[in-house]
């Protein structure tokens, strides 16, 4: 029992800031853009929320610090692609080179520091219950954050006036912006939200699942978040789904020792990325179903004549 | 009013070859800023950074040592690039590159004869190509996106060499470190300059310009890429094989990639690492932007990118600074260069001066009809 609980709680640390990216870059990709920096927003959210949390003591502000860390760079690439009409694909790939970059050079100080991590919220009386209170009711403040988030997305994308508007500039820009929507004010806000979502996934690396700053640390989750986001069709509900089968996939990283499994520790880090390739082919061999659910305008430009 | 962009009638030619001017000048500024932000002097940190470098001939060599990797596999990119190939695991196919060669040489350890190094290049190539071909394989058969699986693959490729590294090439009689014995002499590529690094592998890449400059412009595979990349429709209509060319471009940037990993080991390393390149294969991208695609463009923005490296050890050495602040300066070229590119594509238009002599009343009519138009 004490190994399921272990390993349920393995899970959870690993696909919080899976899930917190991919949600972030599935509200961008439904408006029509893609931006292939999450893994460098991600390495920034993390850096600046482990400064902050440094400097400021707070988990609060640290956190903060990080969805503005992530929306800033955000904020660059969608003035690159959406004002300079750069186009999506180089510059997603320019933004996840600078933030490496960056995130290196404002770490310089803060190699070896050490924190406590983030603290784990405990319910009152119902996180005593044994199992159940200790997988549900005991876990840090952004783990019920992201879970909040997938219905917050959810509802946001098929309830609101705004979530349909925002899937019908992603869908067909022209008509959009025939009826009188400003495409490129909307693209631009879920290019932030993106970078927000981000920023905060990578600081749950740095705060949460391994306290501390490594540079690079980060390590492809921003792409695997990207693969996810094509793995769940970009539907919010199996992001959510995807983000637990990867941290599923951790565990075994993580466990195996533990277990007995005598494999070398390199082949076992290999296994998200190997994952990762095989869930991208099983979902695209179908062309169609892709092409059914993703949006029709993602990655295409749009420049509004008049 | 806010300054607009209107679409030019036609891409302007001019504007593609000063866009990579201009960025590099917007990003020697910013890189200024930069530095004011980080208290060193400027002067002080441009001159260690993209001056001293280059002021020896040891230098001078060294720079063509660094830009040898960017070289080859720039020009191969910038052929998929063209075709709309997104091949960005060239680390990755590097990294198989250096595992195929640097193998092939330690099997021929202490042993002699003039086959060796180009066995050890072929195997680079070949061990690029594979890794290349599986991208190829699952983009073909099974439509998965190229720039996830590539990308993916460079973390298996880099684990993978760890994993040699600490197993059945590690070195020995190294004490247990992890890293491969030091190649014999006869697996080491031949020196061009005594007493510097200078390898044939420079000459290997200078030869790699020409091929790549006549594939593209002289053969009708050259044609192919162009088209497909700028009119898929079009390409496929004239019966060009959509997956022909994925196959083709995958397996000349992996190839590339490969033997440039295969150079790497063989020439200024000398023996297996955990960690070959410094990022070779993701700067190769930025160096296919900024040599706008063409063999020859990427000639010298290998060269740049090379100082780019060369600076960030120099500034690290003479100021302290650290390297990380060469991924700054690379990202920052990419970003000013993609943000400059609008120039070609679109012209600046701001309100006119005739504009301000005409009455608030009028002007103001002139806006609003502007807007509703």
């Amino acid at each position: 029992m004490e190994i399921l609980v272990a390993a349920i709680l393995t899970i959870i640390t690993a696909a919080t800031p899976l899930l917190f990216a991919a949600l972030g870059e599935l509200v961008t990709e439904k408006s029509g853009v893609l931006n292939l920096g999450v893994e460098g927003m991600m390495v920034m959210g993390a850096i600046v929320g482990f400064a902050a949390v440094h400097f400021s003591g707070s988990a609060t502000v640290a956190i903060f610090a990080s969805m503005v860390a992530g929306a800033s760079m955000a904020a660059i690439f969608g003035v690159l692609v959406l004002v300079f009409h750069a186009s999506q694909v180089p510059t997603g790939l320019a933004l996840t080179i600078f933030g490496i970059g960056l995130s290196a050079l404002v770490g310089q100080g803060m190699i070896g520091v050490a924190y406590d991590g983030i603290p784990q919220l405990h319910i009152p009386v119902i996180s005593d219950i044994p199992v159940i209170g200790e997988i549900f009711f005991s876990q840090d403040g952004l783990v019920y954050l992201s879970i909040f988030m997938v219905f917050a997305v959810m509802w946001f994308m098929n309830k609101t006036r705004a979530g349909l508007i925002l899937r019908a500039v992603g869908d067909s820009h022209d008509a959009a912006h025939a009826m009188g929507y400003s495409v490129l004010k909307i693209r631009f806000l879920a290019v932030i939200f993106g970078g927000a979502m981000a920023g905060v996934g990578g600081a749950y690396l740095s705060l949460a699942y391994s306290p501390l700053w490594v540079e690079q640390m980060t390590a492809g989750r921003g792409w695997i978040a990207l693969a996810l986001v094509v793995f769940a069709s970009w539907k919010v509900r199996r992001v959510l789904m995807g983000a637990y089968l990867f941290g599923g996939i951790s565990i075994l990283q993580l466990h195996a020792q533990a277990l007995g499994i005598a494999v070398p520790s390199q082949v076992m880090s290999m296994l998200p990325y190997l994952a990762t390739i095989l869930v991208l082919v099983i979902i695209s061999r179908d062309r169609s179903k892709i092409k059914l659910n993703a949006p029709a305008s993602l990655g295409k430009p749009f420049h509004a004549s008049r | 009013m806010l300054p607009r962009l209107i679409k030019r009638q036609a891409p302007s030619k001019a504007m593609v070859f000063l866009s990579p001017i201009l960025a590099l000048l917007l990003t020697l500024l910013a890189s200024v800023v930069l530095f004011l932000i980080m208290g060193v002097s400027p002067s002080a940190a441009l001159h260690a950074f993209f001056v001293e470098p280059i002021s020896s001939i040891y230098g001078l060599t060294e720079l063509m040592v660094k830009a040898t990797p960017l070289i080859l596999i720039g020009v191969a990119l910038s052929l998929g690039f063209r075709a709309g190939v997104w091949n960005i695991g060239a680390e990755g196919q590097l990294i198989l590159g250096g595992i195929f060669g640097g193998s092939t040489a330690l099997f021929f350890y202490e042993k002699t004869g003039f086959y060796i190094i180009p066995l050890i290049l072929i195997m680079g190539i070949i061990g690029g190509m594979l890794w290349a071909g599986i991208v190829a394989f699952l983009k073909t058969r099974f439509n998965a996106n190229e720039i996830l699986t590539s990308l993916m693959l460079s973390y298996v490729a880099a684990l993978l060499l760890n994993l040699l590294i600490h197993g059945p090439l590690k070195d020995p009689d190294g004490f247990n470190f992890p890293e491969s014995r030091l190649f014999s002499d006869s697996a080491l590529l031949p020196i061009l300059y005594d007493g510097t690094r200078l390898h044939l592998g420079a000459v290997i890449a200078l030869f790699f310009v020409g091929i790549g400059w006549i594939l593209l412009s002289r053969t009708l595979l050259g044609y192919q890429i162009k088209v497909m990349g700028d009119a898929p429709a079009a390409g496929e209509h004239a019966g060009f094989s959509h997956s022909k060319i994925i196959w083709t471009t995958l397996l000349i940037s992996g190839g590339a990639a490969g033997l440039a990993g295969a150079i790497e080991v063989s020439g200024p390393i000398g023996q297996l690492l955990p960690n070959i390149s410094p990022g070779y294969g993701f700067a190769a991208i930025i160096v296919a932007y900024v040599g706008r695609l063409h063999p020859l463009g990427v000639l010298f923005a290998a060269l740049l990118l090379a100082l780019s490296y060369l600076g960030g050890e120099t500034a690290q050495m003479k100021l302290n600074l650290p390297v990380a602040v060469t991924g700054v300066f690379q990202g920052l070229l990419l970003f000013f260069l993609l943000a400059c590119d609008v120039l070609i594509q679109y012209k600046i238009r701001t309100s006119k001066k005739s504009e301000s002599t005409f009455a608030p009343a009028v002007k103001s009519s002139i806006k609003s009809t502007s807007e509703v138009k």
